[in-house]
């Protein structure tokens, strides 16, 4: 185990470096990430190009960068989106049982009966391959294992007597579902959020590999990481460089959802 | 007794025990158990007890380890003995009954199944033959029909009947010691009585010894022969127990004494007036768990019970578990649909009530919880939980709240803890909290649900006196529901004993007290724990 300063320090240092980077894209980057060199294609890395080129000679370092930007954009809103329906119909649900909870339930299992990423292929074909189009997908293939999770934690926090305190001292239902049961259903919700966070990157990659991500030449860690796919042996380079991104990216959000999480709790503050 | 020295059974010497970090648990205690005697662990929470009988088997968590001291059954220590030979003496030798029966028993596995398991565990039995043992034992701790209980699931049973079941699992093995942890303060007064007769009479026909642990002198007064009493880890006193009991030396043991229930004669009782709140034929159905295809078992736990509470008036409703006294308190708050009969709050029907009179019913009614851990919002800090109510009712500006709350964590006495979480605090500190949120409003009738049997006999007198000193402060009429007369005498005008969702007896707490005239709050108030001496 990582103790838990620890924990909050790593985790953030590598949140602070690749969001960094994405900030950094937004104004400069050692080349044009689109700009297109044939004569200096597949260059391992060097001292001119960092972190080498690829196919069409290309720069690594700054396509990286770029895609750091388009990965997290992805990444922050489809979690968000997905945590935001899934909470609000998770506690709909649990709260008030009876019919909603069984309609809202019905269609969460239909849903979760398709594979995630299957899911969010079907709804990109509707929609397109453009970014919004991978958030509303991933959003919505996510949402159901949210609502799942909430409704669970809070069937079990809504028969705890300060509930029902709650309700003795004059709160309307609506304050008492938000002020005393959604707050002690956070533990749950902040870890799968990370982890969730994690599952979108890969699923992103996924779908771009496949081709229905965002379309190139417009550079994501997923499109970069399927291109690199046919090079493997002659240029690791350009595999290993997204590859690293996400795993720094997994790890670090990890961490301090951790931290995040221990910290949140008050009981948790003695230890 | 004898004069002879025999060794006692268990003999713990110097004791000492620490949690990994060195903070002391237990300083140099020493006591002993002799073959055949019942011997009592007396402290309030935090003193000790509990880790001073588990260190008899070895049973301690990682964080605590015994450092030094010796614990000597039937001769060897037990703090050297390897983990086959611990694994020997624990069932088999010395047995344990836990606190709460609700979970001591494995819920997935039938009573049978947990009864055979630990007979053949340390003997060679066939499954009938274990079985044979197993039905026979349950049938000694006088469970009706025990070849069906054996097929059945714990859930199945009452808190009373577990405990029993527990103790017949115990007692299966013939163990020489028997550990009882707080047996029965999870139970109402009448079946802590049960439990505990049958648990004696068991170990003298078996010829075990007992160490009962517990913080409530009536049962060491009515079962014990020699008591220890435990004070933050230290001894500080011990002896037969009518001599530490009728003499105590320590300013420590007669606090314990003083917390036993006793009469008070103090309260005048208010003056005949109207009711406040009135509850008329009453009635309250349960439906049982059905499904799509099963219509459920309908479950009556209030059977017509018509009751007027007079403003600045406690009344007490006393009756054991299921007899319908948590349900009719819900009832009386509208926390619960009626199946029949109305509330009148005020002279006014509830059931027919507009919105603003049925709000005003519902400020004015408030609710102190039995379960001072699970009544608090574990995320609010304790000034947030106190100043809640106020949000509903007249409009208060920043500070006049943090005054209102300041001024009443004061009155319970906790002046200054505003800024911390309930998790910080002490049952008997939480259990102020929820008083303290259920007054602030100055509200005209609290229901008190069991507000001090979660707690230590000590804490229990606390919480009652200063529950007295704010009724009689603010003047608020209360509806105090307890299993426990003792706890009743020191608060109440009126007594309503409730049994199956009846009331059976009513009238003021002399003539309940004295007077009984039902029979089943003459067996109330018969097992009801007090100073009287073990024969």
């Amino acid at each position: 185990m990582i103790r838990q300063p620890a924990n909050l320090l790593i985790g953030s240092a590598l949140l602070i470096f690749i969001g960094g980077m994405a900030l950094l894209a937004l104004f400069w980057t050692p080349y044009e990430p689109a700009a297109i060199k044939l004569v200096a294609k597949l260059k391992p890395p060097s001292a001119q190009f960092w972190l080498g080129t690829d196919e069409f000679g290309r720069d690594v370092v700054s396509r990286l960068m770029t895609g750091a930007v388009q990965s997290m954009t992805v990444a922050i809103l489809t979690v968000a989106f997905a945590i935001t329906v899934g909470t609000i119909t998770g506690l709909i649900a649990g709260y008030t049982r009876g019919l909603v909870d069984r309609i809202l339930m019905v269609f969460s299992d239909a849903l979760l009966a398709f594979p995630g990423t299957l899911l969010a292929l079907g709804l990109m074909v509707i929609s397109g391959p453009n970014k919004y189009g991978i958030i509303l997908a991933l959003g919505i293939a996510y949402s159901p294992s949210v609502l799942r999770v909430v409704r669970a934690s809070v069937l079990s926090a809504r028969e705890r007597e300060y509930v029902e305190a709650s309700r003795v001292i004059g709160n309307s239902e609506f304050a008492t579902m938000f002020r005393h049961v959604l707050p002690n259903c956070t533990a749950p919700i902040v870890v799968l959020a990370t982890s969730m966070f994690g599952w979108v990157v890969l699923a992103e990659s996924g779908l771009s590999f496949l081709g229905l991500g965002v379309p190139p030449p417009a550079p994501t860690w997923g499109n970069m990481l399927s291109a690199a796919r046919t090079y493997i042996e002659k240029a690791p380079w350009l595999g290993l460089a997204p590859g690293i991104c996400i795993s720094m990216t997994l790890l670090g959000i990890n961490l301090l959802g951790d931290a995040l999480r221990d910290r949140f709790d008050p009981r948790m503050e003695q230890r | 007794m004898n004069a002879e020295t025999s060794r006692p059974l268990l003999d713990v010497r110097d004791l000492r025990v620490t949690t990994s970090n060195g903070h002391p648990i237990l300083h140099d205690v020493s006591f002993d158990v002799e073959a055949g005697s019942i011997v009592a662990l007396v402290g309030e929470s935090g003193s000790g007890k509990t880790v001073a009988a588990r260190a008899a088997m070895r049973l301690l968590p990682k964080a605590i380890t015994p450092v030094s001291g010796k614990i000597l059954f039937e001769g060897n220590d037990v703090l050297k003995m390897t983990g086959s030979e611990i694994r020997k003496v624990r069932g088999a030798e010395i047995g344990m009954v836990f606190q709460e029966p609700m979970v001591s028993l494995n819920p997935a596995m039938t009573i049978g199944a947990q009864l055979v398991e630990g007979l053949r565990l340390h003997e060679k039995l066939s499954v009938e033959a274990a079985r044979a043992r197993a039905s026979e034992m349950l049938e000694r701790v006088k469970i009706p029909n025990p070849e069906a209980c054996l097929a059945a699931f714990p859930h199945q049973f009452s808190g009373g009947m577990r405990q029993r079941i527990m103790l017949a699992s115990v007692m299966l093995l013939r163990p020489k010691l028997l550990i009882a942890d707080e047996p029965t303060t999870a139970l109402d007064t009448l079946t802590q009585r049960e439990v505990m007769e049958v648990m004696v009479d068991l170990t003298r026909t078996f010829g075990t010894s007992v160490l009962l642990i517990t913080h409530n002198l009536g049962l060491v007064a009515q079962y014990a022969k020699k008591v220890f009493v435990l004070e933050r880890g230290r001894l500080i006193e011990s002896g037969p127990v009518e001599e530490v009991l009728h003499r105590p030396k320590e300013q420590y043991t007669r606090t314990l004494i003083d917390a036993l229930p006793k009469r008070d004669h103090g309260r005048v009782p208010p003056a005949e007036a109207a009711p406040l709140i009135e509850a008329r034929g009453v009635e309250v159905t349960f439906s049982g768990a059905g499904n799509m295809f099963s219509t459920a078992e309908k479950k009556l736990a209030v059977r017509g019970v018509s009751l007027g509470v007079r403003p600045g008036e406690v009344v007490a409703v006393v009756g054991g578990s299921g007899s319908g006294k948590t349900t009719l308190g819900r009832a009386m708050l509208g926390l619960l649909p009626l199946s029949g009969g109305d509330i009148l709050f005020r002279g006014r029907p509830m059931a027919s009530a507009d919105r603003a009179a049925a709000r005003d019913y519902r400020l004015q009614c408030q609710l102190v919880f039995q379960d001072p851990y699970s009544s608090l919002d574990p995320r609010q800090k304790i000034a947030e939980i106190v100043g809640e109510p106020l949000i509903h009712g007249p409009k208060l500006s920043g500070r006049e709240k943090a005054e209102r709350v300041s001024d009443i964590l004061g009155e319970v006495g906790l002046a200054g803890l505003g800024d911390r979480y309930p998790h910080a605090l002490s049952g008997g500190q939480r259990q102020r909290v929820a008083i303290a949120r259920a007054v602030i409003r100055n509200p005209a009738f609290v229901v008190a649900d069991e507000p001090v049997s979660a707690l230590d006999m000590t804490i229990q007198k606390q919480v009652l006196d200063l529950f007295r000193k704010l009724q009689e402060n603010h003047g608020f009429a209360c509806l105090f529901i307890s299993h426990d007369l003792g706890a009743v005498s020191r608060v109440a005008d009126r007594i309503v004993v409730m049994q199956q969702g009846l009331i059976v007896e009513e009238g003021s707490v002399g003539q309940i007290l004295d007077h009984p005239q039902h029979p089943y709050t003459q067996a109330l108030l018969e097992a009801t724990p007090t100073l009287g001496l073990a024969a």
